[in-house]
């Protein structure tokens, strides 16, 4: 079996919907919610490179690249976020975001 | 030539350069001693460029091979945005003095959320479009947890980052489906791909762009960050959220549909249709009940953003047309509206309460006066302002055969317009009872007194919407080709 664009498609979107599935389901950790945004952002990554590859195309690998650059600076702006409300509510348990109703 | 691809963004550039020297001018000197300064700075600066944009702009041109456009509707966009982050940093210095929140940060941090809209708006290609709307994200995410040591203010931050990170995430999948299947990422290519029966991999591309693009505009359903984050953050930044960021995005939702999706108008309509109605009416019905002020500008401001989208559905160029002016005139009434919410205090305390307002209208009748028509405005009351951004939206509606979204778009202004005139009428017949003691400062009394003007004014037959109609004409044609 010669591996294709469409498996490397499914990866993508599985990892994309558990990324999501992440951020809901999930009622512990912030931290897990910030790890499945991460998930996503690489699935969508796995996406433009494989189609880059297809396509002999070099713009999606270089989409890839500023997509991990921007990841990083998420991650690291998440996280000060986080680390800011750690100081104050004294927890990152999810249920404890619940200040501002809604 | 890479000479004169740079002139062209010479606007962008002089921001990022003022931003890195103000960064690192501060660090090395006062530190937050500069801060006032370079608030002012920043403000003019954007006045400046706001000028220097409106002047030298002309025809359309295109800088590295399609990434970026400069053309009338960037222009119409960008020119608004500067005007209305200039305002705001004009009038939330007092507060933030006042507070203690003026550090040099929060200007810098502004102007590169700027200059992520301007990128944004200028987009031709969708890695330019990623890259503006991140640079406008990640610096609005640390603004909304601007007071640091308040639970409120980084819970905000925290929601407003863990959302918009996702809003990414589903616009950033759509733009992978996009490219894969489109064979390029600039709009001009994906234009010729999506022609009469669309891929279906390229209609899920356009589906996940378009719900990464609701979030943005806080379009329900996708609008459930913009209460808790519009409660939590400092007021000042509540007052940019609802103001710039909320331009940019919906230039931006404007120029994919348009320059990326032009050939399947069909294909989108139907989704900016759902879009706009549930977002009109669950703004004004969710708005009803709130007691806090601040939440209550957010649900306005989903309720507004329904009707800014309904323009857009009509997919004709008089739509977009209708959608500039009518987030012109929506940018000018919030800025009138939070100068006087900024100020409003009791006993040395920034209170939002809407019950607070009781009876003000005996102590202050100037303000309440200033307020009522700003209320009256935001409802859609004639002939105000408010009143002709919602008429021209709801006739590009019918002109382009949605009938039944425009009355959809009169009863739901009709039903919001419920709780603008509570407010107004607390104002004037509410019990008298310890209400707002504060002084108002020069700069939000001028911001007050100015905007409530404008939306009087702007009806006069003489003025003509101060002339922004051929401005916004020609931005709109400039998108519809």
């Amino acid at each position: 079996m010669t591996i294709g664009l469409e498996h490397y498609l499914t990866v993508a979107a599985a990892l994309f919907v558990i990324g999501i599935f992440g951020i809901f389901l999930n009622r512990k950790n912030v931290i897990i919610i910030l790890m499945s945004l991460e998930l996503m952002l690489l699935s969508v990554n796995i996406n433009m490179v494989a189609f880059s590859s297809y396509l002999g195309d070099l713009t999606g690998q270089v989409f890839t690249l500023f997509i991990l650059t921007v990841a990083a600076a998420e991650a690291a702006i998440g996280l000060a976020i986080l680390v800011c409300f750690f100081r104050n509510r004294g927890t990152v348990d999810v249920e404890a975001v619940d200040n501002l109703k809604g | 030539m890479i000479g004169a691809d740079l002139a062209i963004l010479t606007p962008e550039i002089v921001l990022s350069l003022f931003a890195m020297a103000g960064l690192m001018g501060a660090v090395y000197t006062t530190k937050d001693g500069l801060a006032p300064a370079l608030t002012w700075g920043t403000a003019i600066l954007f006045v400046i460029m706001a000028f220097y944009i409106g002047v030298t702009g002309e025809g359309n041109r295109i800088a590295f091979d399609g990434m970026f456009v400069d053309d009338a509707f960037s222009r119409f966009a960008k020119i608004t945005i500067l005007l209305s982050a200039a305002a705001i940093l004009v009038i939330s210095q007092d507060y933030m003095v006042k507070t203690d929140l003026l550090r040099f940060e929060f200007p810098m941090l502004i102007v590169l959320a700027v200059v992520g809209m301007m990128i944004m708006v200028s987009a031709g290609d969708l890695i330019a479009l990623y890259m503006g709307l991140e640079l406008q994200s990640l610096a609005l995410y640390v603004v909304a947890s601007l007071r640091r040591d308040s639970v409120r203010s980084t819970e905000a931050g925290l929601k407003y980052f863990v959302l918009g990170a996702l809003s990414s995430g589903l616009l950033l999948y759509g733009a992978s489906l996009t490219y894969g299947f489109a064979g390029t990422t600039q709009f001009g290519g994906i234009i010729e791909a999506a022609q009469g029966e669309m891929p279906l991999g390229l209609l899920f591309g356009l589906v996940f762009i378009l719900a990464g693009l609701a979030f943005k505009v806080s379009a329900a359903p996708f609008h459930m960050w913009t209460p808790d984050v519009y409660e939590g953050s400092p007021t000042p930044i509540t007052a940019l959220f609802a103001t710039a960021p909320k331009v940019a995005a919906m230039a931006l939702f404007a120029r994919v549909v348009h320059d990326a999706f032009g050939g399947v108008i069909g294909d989108w309509q139907q989704i900016v249709v759902f879009l706009s109605i549930v977002s009109m009416f669950l703004g004004a019905i969710a708005a009803i009940g709130q007691t806090d002020i601040k939440r209550l500008m957010a649900y306005s401001s989903i309720s507004h953003m329904g009707f800014a989208l309904m323009g857009l559905a009509a997919g004709t160029a008089a739509g977009v047309e209708a959608m500039l002016i009518y987030m012109a005139i929506y940018v000018a009434m919030n800025i009138g509206t939070f100068a006087f919410i900024l100020t409003m205090e009791r006993d040395g305390r920034h209170v939002t309460e809407i019950s607070s307002l009781s009876a003000f209208a005996s102590k202050e009748p100037t303000k309440a006066m200033a307020i009522l028509i700003l209320m009256f405005s935001l409802a859609g009351v004639p002939p105000l302002l408010g009143f002709f951004g919602k008429y021209a939206v709801l006739l590009a509606a019918v002109d382009a055969g949605l009938i039944w979204l425009a009355v959809a778009g009169v009863i739901a202004s009709v039903i919001g317009a419920f709780y603008y005139i509570r407010v107004v009428y607390l104002m004037y017949f509410g019990e008298a009872r310890e209400g707002l003691d504060g002084r108002m400062g020069l700069m939000q009394y001028a911001g007050l007194l100015v905007m409530a003007a404008v939306l009087i004014l702007g009806a006069v037959p003489g003025i003509n919407l101060f002339g922004i109609e051929a401005p916004a004409q020609s931005a709109a044609a400039m998108l519809i080709r």
